[in-house]
């Protein structure tokens, strides 16, 4: 089948669904590729590059009658007209938000998946496309903070005097936040993070931030869909007081906080706003959405009254144009490696697939969406934290511990109270000898247990020595008896040594 | 020799051992530590022999000793390193016979110096009977002089201790050679358990009769041998069925645990010789083999009683087999592809590896690997094979570099960051149900990450369950794959296939 990479129509766009790295993808899982005339040119991909990875570079007219269209935003309405009945589409497409685009698509029989409906699941990771994007604007966005930002990230001590390193806040620690946590450290700010599910904390101090953990009683803010869920009352007041007090300190503040299909939160207030300091940053991720910051216009640099700039920019991603094609023309490969499982080139939108199934807006004449809802997180919801496995390691409890300490200082006291004197000499070095052997072997390295067997083996046959100060008695059974010990306690010597030297021998180091 | 010359001499051979174990700590220092017991043995052996009579029993010694040490020698040189575990069992069982006979012995000296009545013919004279008391009373101070009357009584109880403990090493060490080697019929050496009715309770019976047997020994007025023979039988008896009913893959902790028995018998010897040196080196391997059995039994979360007590095979099997899903199975090409496509690789071996013979195969895939610049690891779980330290005794002896042989806790986080992971022959070491389903047979025992890597592969004859009887869900897993057939033919084909 063909598949069609328009030029993207929407003002300001860099993308593009497909690299000359993705096209011989796609042609190696049987497809043939069209690229509209100058598609990749803001993504740094000329149509030579196209033609030589074996794609057609056709017109913008032609590129619609391609079976599949892959694009990365929904099609505007003149593009929907150009589109044909049993073609395929790929790209964003926000049904919730977007009902007449869904229904518009749905009279054209056009089979419709929407990239922003991949199901969080650990399987449909490769053709995220919602992660893959958020990643960037993560990182873009402490790009246009030390842009805007007019001191160094990192702290220095330099002859000019000590520059402090900046403070970072990030608020939200999915994809675009743990992004935002890495790029940030690794620009050598103080990184602090702030997220309602307590369970990111690892994967936040993994990246380099500080959790800052809100001192509350045991709300979490995991939800079932890999999103946060929206919070209590007296959670939110407790945030807020955080934030608050952060905004005094810190020096720039990412806040990546957006729930799916609602507005955005609000987390940064005016007045929060109006306590930084002078030339501090603000990058406001959900400016789409409505923004967390009170002050952020979409799209938008804004500087206030005491000097704070909020960045409201909405096309983060695009900002990195040959990045964000790369990633998300990958997402594609993987998606139609799913729905090509043959690799001939053919597609089919399985709906026993859950992947598939979610992401499909429309079918056939149907529309498809809302999906059954599918639980994502691994942990089903209908037993919360009730069965955690515990599986722990056998201890040994502390009753049979005293007992045995108990057992053993009876032990001493009969001894002490019966044996004689002559034994006495013998068993203090016997009880020694234990001690010592228990040290020293405790050293021994798990690879040489098996030499440390062999010669143990060897030196137990020290019993010879008993056997050879008996063979010398008049009773010829003691003597006959005392030959074969000394006999088989040298096979053991002999053979104990020579068989750990030759396993010794045989260890060697890499050159 | 002078006593103290002899004693100091004994002291002397007692550190020898003592840094013969603790060089072992190191491989650098393995070897120093291996020549240090040999001088130490030597140092003992002088000294005792300065202390033997010049004449038939020097002899007698010198014709045991070659005859002993050229066996040893040559048992030594031809052992295969796959058989090592039995080689090991057969010499704890030679510790356990040489400590049975020495205890008999140390009882019939006893016995020659200790008659306590005296027959007098009905027609004797006075002085006939007056000689003959005076003869009885010399053969009795001789016995007083030798034992003290009040040692007698804890000489009587080491003896029969020393033999008890010989005994049960001796059969139960045959029986572990037996179910190492496999190749004998009779049902105590198969691998799997022997169950008889009341297993259990037999043990605690013969524990039981032998005790009583002690103590009728011990009170009596004169010890009669017959009750050391019937224990020592019942201790036979005792050590067959002891490990007869503990199942191969559980041969780890049984090789240690007569390791450790070998060494409190050769210490029950030095008590009832009054023999400093044996006890020392007793305590020492005793207490070597207690800690190797303690670190096998934590490995495998499990107490030292329930391996003792048998098998896995009490507990239920966990019905989750349908639930398993699909295998993906990948030829040798295939794997072979997916190698030189990683970065990084990890072998994880079991004792699978050592009964294919696979180790040089795995060894010159190693070679292959590196040879491309991949890094190769080897994963080593304390109880893979069938006695502690097996498989890098195996794979040094393919010329392994052992810096590149890690322990579980060494590696056990980099699976996370390996392209591939090769399972050759193991399987419950490997089996992440152990860390996942706490309702499985093997729940807490640890266990190889392996499925934490971004592919594995696992090389297995069939899809048999292993040794623990429980179906292993890394079969499953989206991101393992199987490769079935002999190990060391497949291992083979992959690096034909790698080629140069």
């Amino acid at each position: 089948m063909l598949i069609g990479i328009p030029k993207e129509s929407l003002s300001g766009e860099t993308r593009v669904a497909a690299t000359p790295d993705t096209v011989t993808k796609l042609i190696k899982l049987g497809f043939e590729v069209a690229v509209q005339s100058k598609a990749g040119l803001e993504s740094s991909f000329d149509d030579a590059a196209y033609e030589e990875a074996g794609a057609k570079v056709v017109k913008p007219r032609e590129v619609w009658n391609s079976d599949i269209i892959f694009k990365l935003n929904a099609p505007n309405d003149d593009e929907i007209e150009n589109m044909k009945s049993g073609q395929t589409l790929v790209s964003f497409i926000r049904p919730a938000q977007n009902k007449e685009l869904v229904d518009k698509l749905n009279a054209k029989k056009v089979t419709t998946l929407a990239m922003d409906m991949v199901p969080r699941i650990s399987r449909a990771q490769s053709l995220d496309a919602l992660s893959s994007t958020a990643n960037i604007s993560g990182y873009r966005a402490v790009i246009e903070a030390a842009h805007a930002f007019g001191r160094f990230f990192t702290g220095q001590v330099t002859a000019a005097g000590k520059v402090p390193p900046a403070k970072v806040l990030v608020i939200g620690a999915g994809v675009a936040g743990l992004a935002a946590i890495g790029a940030a450290h690794s620009l050598g700010a103080i990184v602090r993070a702030f997220d309602t599910r307590l369970v990111v904390a690892e994967q936040i101090k993994s990246m380099g931030g500080e959790f800052l953990k809100l001192d509350f009683k045991n709300e979490e803010g995991d939800s079932s869909d890999g999103y946060a869920k929206v919070m209590s009352d007296e959670f939110i007041k407790a945030e807020m007081e955080l934030f608050a007090k952060q905004a005094k300190e810190v020096d720039i503040i990412i806040t990546t906080a957006a729930i799916p299909g609602k507005a955005a939160p609000r987390l940064i207030t005016k007045e929060m706003v109006a306590s930084m300091k002078p030339g501090s940053v603000i990058v406001d991720l959900a400016a789409a959405g409505g923004g967390n910051c009170e002050c952020t216009v979409a799209g938008k640099v804004t500087t206030t009254a005491n000097g704070v700039k909020v960045i409201g920019y909405t096309d983060l991603a695009a900002r990195l144009p040959a990045q964000s094609s790369q990633l998300y023309s990958t997402n594609l490969v993987n998606l139609a490696k799913l729905l090509c499982k043959n690799k001939d080139g053919q597609i089919n939108v399985d709906f026993e697939d859950v992947v598939l199934r979610n992401m499909c807006v429309t079918r056939d004449g149907d529309i498809t969406f809302p999906p059954p809802q599918i639980s994502v997180s691994a942990a089903p919801q209908a037993q919360p934290k009730a069965a955690p496995p515990k599986i722990e390691q056998r201890q040994i409890s502390p009753l049979l511990k005293r007992t045995c300490v108990a057992v053993v200082l009876a032990l001493f006291l009969v001894i002490g109270f019966f044996a004689p004197e002559e034994f006495l000499p013998h068993f203090t070095v016997f009880v020694l000898a234990c001690v010592v052997g228990y040290y020293v072997v405790w050293n021994v390295s798990h690879s040489l247990h098996t030499p440390l067997m062999s010669v143990t083996n060897a030196i137990s046959g020290i019993i010879v020595v008993g056997a050879m100060l008996q063979i010398c008695s008049a009773s010829t059974l003691v003597a006959a008896f005392a030959f074969i010990g000394v006999l088989i306690a040298s096979i053991n010597i002999f053979g104990g040594f020579a068989v750990t030297r030759r396993m010794l021998a045989m260890f060697r180091k890499q050159q | 020799m002078s006593f103290g010359i002899v004693h100091v001499a004994y002291i002397l051979a007692a550190l020898m051992f003592i840094m013969a174990l603790a060089g072992l700590s190191k491989q650098e220092t393995a070897k120093l530590g291996c020549m240090s017991g040999i001088v130490g043995m030597v140092i003992a052996l002088v000294a005792t022999f300065s202390e033997v009579e010049t004449g038939q029993g020097f002899t007698f010694i010198v014709a045991a000793m070659v005859i002993g040490g050229c066996i040893g020698l040559y048992v030594a040189r031809k052992v295969a390193m796959t058989q090592m575990p039995e080689m090991i069992a057969c010499l704890h069982s030679f510790v356990g016979l040489a400590a049975v006979l020495v205890g008999y012995n140390s009882f019939l000296e006893i016995g020659i110096v200790a008659p306590t009545t005296v027959t007098i013919p009905a027609n004797a004279s006075i002085a006939q009977i007056n000689e003959l008391l005076d003869a009885a009373k010399n053969v009795a101070e001789a016995a007083n002089s030798a034992i003290p009357p009040g040692e007698l009584g804890i000489h009587l109880a080491e003896i029969f201790l020393g033999i008890f403990i010989g005994a049960v090493t001796f059969t139960g060490s045959i029986v572990a050679y037996g179910k190492l080697n496999g190749t004998y019929k009779l049902s105590i050496f198969k691998s799997a358990p022997l169950t008889l009715p009341g297993g259990n309770w037999l043990n605690l019976g013969a524990l039981v009769i032998s005790l009583t047997l002690m103590i009728w020994f011990l009170v009596e007025e004169q010890p009669s041998i017959a009750c050391l023979i019937i224990m020592t039988i019942i201790a036979f008896l005792f050590g067959i069925h002891l490990v007869a009913a503990i199942g191969g893959a559980d041969m780890p902790v049984v090789i240690s645990m007569l390791n450790s028995y070998s060494g409190w018998a050769a210490a029950a010897s030095g008590f009832m010789l009054d023999n400093d040196l044996l006890i020392v080196t007793g305590a020492l391997v005793g207490s070597s083999g207690a800690i190797l059995s303690y670190i096998m039994c934590k490995a495998m979360n499990r107490s030292f009683i329930s391996v003792i007590a048998g098998g896995f095979g009490n507990a239920p099997v966990s019905q989750k087999e349908e639930e398993m899903g699909e295998y993906r199975e990948l030829k040798a090409p295939e794997v072979a592809d997916l190698l030189k496509n990683s970065s990084s690789v990890i072998i994880a071996p079991g004792y699978g590896m050592a009964v294919a013979q696979a180790q040089n195969a795995v060894a010159s895939l190693t070679e292959k690997l590196k040879a491309r610049g991949i890094e190769v690891r080897f994963a080593i779980h304390p109880v893979a094979g069938r006695l502690p330290g097996h498989m890098n005794v195996l794979l040094a002896e393919a010329k392994v570099p052992y810096d590149i042989v890690l322990e579980m806790d060494e590696i056990n986080d980099d699976f996370e960051n390996t392209d591939t992971v090769l399972v050759i022959g193991a399987n419950d070491t490997v089996n992440p149900a152990a860390a996942e389903d706490p309702t499985s047979p093997i729940a807490g025992m640890p266990v190889l990450e392996v499925w934490k890597a971004h592919n594995v592969v696992v090389f297995k004859r069939s899809m048999n369950p292993g040794y623990a009887g429980v179906q292993n869900p890394l079969f499953f897993k989206d991101n393992s794959a199987m490769c079935f057939g002999d190990a060391k033919k497949t291992v083979e084909e992959i690096v034909a296939a790698i080629g140069d």
